[in-house]
């Protein structure tokens, strides 16, 4: 599959405003930071996560947890996929039940990877609310999910791909919307 | 990333990055043995079919359980229970269980190449739960996830192999996997048990009929099972056996202090190995039987998800 950069969505200083607003956000509704605890979805929302817990840190000055979860294993196109399968490890030091999480990814999509985090948490433990925070969300949803935090609603069409990139994976950092061209 | 498998059937024909992969992959399925909640669907509508036909109890239950956890269900087929006692042949025996369309199958077996044989003549995935003397790889892959963890490295081990190494399809599978990753490998144990033929498996492999020696600098040990079934043919009581080869903690402090020592059991205890060295800290008997869910996970999960990378479905291939 080949690919065409069409634009670029949000630049480094961009993604650093839109994650202060998110922090204060998170701890603006959910008043205070009593039993939040935020969870990043493999790979990019880790990252995210973490950012988000810094950020929180600096003018809350509370320590929030922070977890990984890796979602492989509650994928529900396993048996269609001839794809490889990688499973990651899921590290949540803490205990979720009756924690306020916040599942943090970088991209809200279809909707199916939410669906298999929470399946994921769940398996964990049972927390007291579970929300969700995403820098994009791109639209197409194919399940009832929606975000209670999100850094950039933008309109797409299907066959257009919106790739984040982070420092701490990528190497660089903006999000751009790139086309498919097959 | 190294190319996908297709069956298990042993570690020889692995290479040290397929290895590292699969205890890669298993790290994910340890930290889930942790979880309260122990039931993934990941393999919801899978079948794996395991076919015991020779009486096995911990990799049975090690491989059944490892199935349900991930959410496939299981056909078990025992040698007590089974039509081979009626004289059907192995192969037709698996035909029929293929017959029920399992996605994978588990097969342990008293003829060394058995799972070989029976993956050349099936479609769906094979995973060799032990064949005779040759290989038992499943626990070789857990002994390595066990020592890794303990030691925090696989490269360049002194490891000790003590008892019955000329039956023993784990010594096989251990010494293949260990050699792999460079390590110097030493054996002991009565003679007759210890042939000269094993120290052309692989690089770095000696013979220490003295135990004493043979621990001298090990960092790990691996302790076999004394097949007592096979004892008393052989010129040498359990007597003599325990007084001579018996891994006692005087003997133990021979080894390394921070050595460890593992066990595939079943043990008995005062014969192989003195109890209070199987109990004790350096032991990862325990440990070895919880890593081997993890293993197991992490290969049913490889080998059975997914659709077939190869072989189309019959199905398909008359709809076409």
């Amino acid at each position: 599959m080949r690919v065409v950069e069409k634009r670029q969505l949000l630049s480094a200083e961009e993604i650093d405003r839109t994650l202060q607003r998110l922090a204060h956000e998170i701890v603006e509704k959910s008043g205070g930071t009593k039993d939040v605890a935020l969870i990043g979805v493999r790979r990019r929302g880790v990252p995210l996560a973490q950012r988000l817990a810094k950020c929180i840190n600096g003018f809350a000055k509370v320590e929030i947890p922070v977890g990984t979860l890796d979602i492989t294993l509650y994928r529900d196109d396993l048996s269609t996929v001839a794809a490889h399968p990688v499973v990651q490890s899921t590290e949540i030091p803490f205990v979720v039940d009756n924690q306020d999480l916040v599942l943090v990814d970088d991209v809200l999509y279809t909707g199916r990877t939410a669906r298999a985090a929470m399946n994921g948490l769940f398996d964990l433990g049972r927390p007291k609310r579970v929300r969700m925070c995403v820098l994009i969300d791109r639209g197409h949803r194919e399940l009832p999910i929606e975000a209670t935090f999100i850094g950039c609603k933008i309109t797409t069409a299907d066959t257009e791909i919106v790739e984040v990139r982070l420092q701490e994976i990528d190497k660089e950092e903006r999000v751009m919307l790139v086309d498919r061209v097959d | 990333m190294p190319q996908r498998l297709r069956h298990l059937l042993g570690i020889e024909p692995l290479s040290a990055e397929q290895i590292t992969f699969i205890l890669d992959q298993a790290k994910p399925f340890q930290e889930f043995q942790r979880h309260p909640l122990k039931k993934l669907a990941t393999l919801r509508g899978k079948t794996v079919a395991l076919a015991f036909f020779e009486p096995s109890t911990r990799t049975r239950i090690s491989f059944a359980t490892s199935a349900a956890r991930l959410g496939a269900d299981t056909m078990n087929l025992q040698a007590e229970s089974s039509s081979l006692k009626k004289g059907e042949s192995l192969i037709d025996t698996v035909w029929t269980l293929e017959a029920m369309k399992p996605d994978g199958i588990v097969i342990r077996h008293a003829a060394s190449g058995a799972a070989d044989f029976i993956a050349r003549r099936v479609d769906i995935p094979v995973m060799n739960a032990g064949d005779g003397t040759h290989e038992h790889p499943t626990q070789a892959l857990l002994d390595a996830l066990t020592i890794r963890d303990r030691k925090g490295r696989l490269d360049s081990l002194n490891v000790t192999i003590l008892g019955d190494i000329l039956h023993s399809r784990v010594a096989r599978s251990d010494i293949h996997l260990l050699s792999k990753f460079g390590a110097r490998i030493t054996l002991c144990g009565p003679a007759m048990w210890v042939p000269r033929e094993l120290e052309c498996l692989a690089p770095n492999i000696h013979r220490e009929p003295r135990i004493e020696t043979a621990l001298a600098g090990a960092d790990v040990l691996i302790v076999l099972r004394v097949q007592s079934e096979r004892i008393h043919e052989p010129p040498i009581s359990l007597d003599d056996y325990i007084l001579r080869y018996q891994l006692t903690p005087e003997r133990l402090r021979s080894a390394k202090p921070d050595a460890i020592v593992l066990h595939p059991g079943p043990i008995i205890r005062g014969l192989e190995i003195d109890p209070a060295v199987a109990d004790g800290t350096q032991s990862c008997i325990l440990e070895q039987v919880t890593n081997g869910l993890a293993v197991r996970m992490a290969l049913l999960f490889q080998l059975v998800s997914g659709a077939a990378p190869d072989a189309p479905h019959p199905a398909k291939e008359n709809f076409a």
